[in-house]
């Protein structure tokens, strides 16, 4: 086992003309918990993406757990996609089915126990469900395997304030201690105190990774307040109508 | 009881204290065995690693002892509470002096007011 879990060197994607990444170097250690930060469009799906293999770099190199993207880091993985792909005729239960017959890591306990404590029926059918009841049966399932890496693409940006410190409690007391939970979001004051590192993405590149405590402890301020600074968005000045 | 969070320090810092608030108020009395980082991380809602270094440093400032793995407990040494106790008083007095000087008002001034309000009661 490697005490570097996740290290990217010089990674690029371009889309067309569009650059997504630029020049991307990371390292992620072992039992932390990571908070992908960025604007929408800033390249944080496209990270993650090729973190699970759905997407090739254009350059750079990738190394999950000391091994190029395959079969292997694909199955110690566990990816929280930024939208939903099940059929909505099938109900929790068929997708515990489903990722039981995938993934040898999928503890079928523990997901009817965080289905429980969510306020989750199994037994219902995706299309009778809510969009934030949907998003949380996507969540059991993620969380429900004993991963290495967690990839968690927006887990919380459809659900109300409340379900939020839920869905953060049961990521906190559900991931495996071992492995790392990185977590994409602009939503950075609801999750702020449950991370360990925070790393800004602005337009392809990261200019930002740090403690969260070593943030607060430099700059004075909380995660979310330097965020708002870095990112402020200029006011438009196209005058009054 | 709550836990609260402000912006402008490290979340473990504020944990110290909050802990060490709860000691000192005795809702956690001398020889009582403290949760587990895991069970206090996750009422905080707080990354369980963070929690872990606050209970490191608590254990440093001797008010808890024991353990990661047979679980740590409040001190019984009734000396450190008082100290921390005391040094808690006097942070708050400074705290007090502080603002008081901002308003323009000195270390005199604050006496006076303190007796004033001593006498109101």
């Amino acid at each position: 086992m490697n005490d570097t879990l996740v290290t990217c060197t010089a990674l690029s994607k371009r889309y067309g003309m569009k650059q997504a990444l630029r020049g991307v170097d990371l390292e992620l250690g072992r039992g932390r918990i990571v908070g992908l930060l960025g604007p929408n469009g800033s390249g944080k799906t496209t990270l993650i993406k090729i973190l699970t293999g759905l997407l090739q770099p254009s350059e750079g190199a990738v190394l999950v757990d000391g091994q190029n993207i395959g079969p292997y880091t694909k199955s110690i993985i566990s990816y929280l996609p930024d939208r939903m792909y099940f059929a909505d005729w099938m109900k929790a239960t068929d997708l515990f089915d489903l990722f039981a017959d995938f993934y040898p890591d999928f503890d079928r306990v523990r997901a009817m126990g965080m289905c429980a404590s969510l306020g989750v029926t199994p037994s219902d059918r995706l299309k009778s469900m809510s969009k934030g009841t949907k998003e949380k049966v996507q969540l059991v399932l993620v969380m429900a395997r004993k991963a290495q890496l967690y990839l968690l693409d927006e887990p919380i940006a459809g659900v109300d304030p409340a379900a939020r410190d839920f869905i953060l409690s049961t990521i906190l007391t559900n991931y495996n201690e071992d492995g790392t939970v990185l977590i994409s979001t602009h939503l950075i004051s609801d999750i702020e105190k449950v991370l360990d590192e925070a790393i800004f993405l602005k337009e392809g590149q990261i200019t930002l990774h740090d403690t969260v405590d070593g943030i607060r402890e430099r700059e004075g301020k909380s995660v979310d307040a330097l965020f708002r600074e870095v990112f402020r968005a200029h006011n438009f000045e196209g005058g009054a109508f | 009881m709550d836990w609260e969070f402000t912006g402008d320090r490290p979340i473990w810092q504020q944990i110290i204290d909050q802990l060490t608030l709860r000691i000192l108020k005795g809702e956690y009395a001398p020889g009582e065995r403290l949760p587990g980082v895991r069970e206090l991380a996750a009422q905080a809602g707080v990354n369980p690693n963070t929690m872990q270094r606050a209970m490191a440093q608590l254990e440093a400032d001797g008010l808890a002892t024991g353990s990661r793995t047979s679980g740590r407990t409040v001190t019984r040494d009734a000396a450190v509470i008082e100290a921390a106790a005391k040094a808690r008083a006097r942070a708050a007095v400074l705290q007090c002096l502080r603002i008081l000087g901002e308003l323009g008002y000195t270390p005199e001034d604050a006496y006076v007011f303190i007796k004033e309000e001593l006498n109101h009661e």
